[in-house]
């Protein structure tokens, strides 16, 4: 992202659905400028604190909020680059990851990169064209997935991953 | 919780609220948390914020020394002042206290230098 696309170097970035934080504190030794991380979720915005005290970055500033509650944030496009890897969707939340990805299209001026299942790549290529933004696969990736759900049937699952990279036209 | 978050953040997904903005800081603990000065990134940053809001915001928690309540023509140039407002922006972190809609009244409590900014349902418009 950095290398290609200068996306994340003195920028100001959202990671949006940080959990513990993998990419906040990628995108901060990676020279963001600052990088603020949300996620609703308590616990692992505890264990995003220990991350950020091992790596020693100190730009990072986390709120905890639901990412999806609009308003939250005063002006749209106020965010260079957005990243996130947003919760793929289960059975009880169908459709959160297409979600996410609008939230993060209408936060940012520049681009956002996303991690998607590679078995919704034409879905997800239709709804960008809906809302009229442009976006490609920029890298393909494989997902060890362990069991967490009760309505898992295997012990874990790898799982292809598509990186998508989209901005406004 | 930075200044530069609280200069974006509002309590609008509350029901009944207009504007929800500026949320007012009630500060019990500060800390001052050396950062790297970018001076690229702030420059590019400051066009971005509520500038009044931002200097409202220091000002309130005590932090204001120095800081020009308005922002001059070509501040770019200038490095004393980007270096204040890199301080105000980026290293002046709330570890505890609240932040408060200015409508409802609402708080919204910072511990551990994360603002809690969940509703509940019965809450949201």
């Amino acid at each position: 992202m950095q290398t290609q696309f200068e996306a994340l170097e003195s920028k100001l970035v959202l990671d949006a659905g940080c959990g513990p934080g993998m990419l906040s504190c990628g995108a901060s030794l990676l020279g963001a400028g600052t990088v603020t991380a949300v996620d609703i979720d308590g616990e692992s915005l505890d264990i995003l604190k220990e991350n950020i005290e091992c790596t020693e970055v100190d730009n990072i500033d986390i709120i905890q909020c639901n990412f999806l509650c609009p308003e939250m944030y005063r002006c749209e496009n106020y965010f260079d680059t957005v990243v996130m890897n947003p919760p793929f969707g289960t059975k009880n939340n169908a459709g959160i990851d297409m979600k996410f990805l609008k939230m993060g299209l209408d936060l940012s001026c520049d681009s956002v990169y996303s991690l998607h299942k590679s078995t919704t790549r034409s879905h997800i290529q239709k709804r960008i064209k809906e809302w009229g933004a442009k976006g490609s696969v920029i890298a393909e990736l494989r997902y060890n997935i362990k069991s967490s759900y009760k309505f898992h049937k295997q012990q874990s699952k790898d799982i292809a991953v598509d990186l998508w990279r989209l901005h406004h036209s | 919780m930075k200044l530069i978050t609280h200069n974006m953040l509002t309590s609008k997904c509350l029901k009944g609220v207009v504007t929800g903005y500026p949320l007012s800081i009630n500060a019990t603990n500060i800390n001052i948390t050396e950062v790297d000065y970018n001076p690229e990134f702030i420059t590019r940053i400051i066009p971005k914020l509520d500038w009044e809001v931002l200097w409202r915001a220091a000002d309130s928690i005590g932090h204001s020394d120095g800081l020009p309540q308005t922002i001059e023509p070509k501040f770019e140039e200038n490095n004393e002042f980007l270096k204040k407002a890199h301080r105000v922006l980026l290293e002046v972190d709330i570890e505890e206290g609240n932040l408060v809609c200015p409508e409802s009244g609402r708080r919204f409590p910072i511990s551990k230098g994360i603002p809690n900014m969940l509703l509940t349902e019965a809450e949201v418009q």
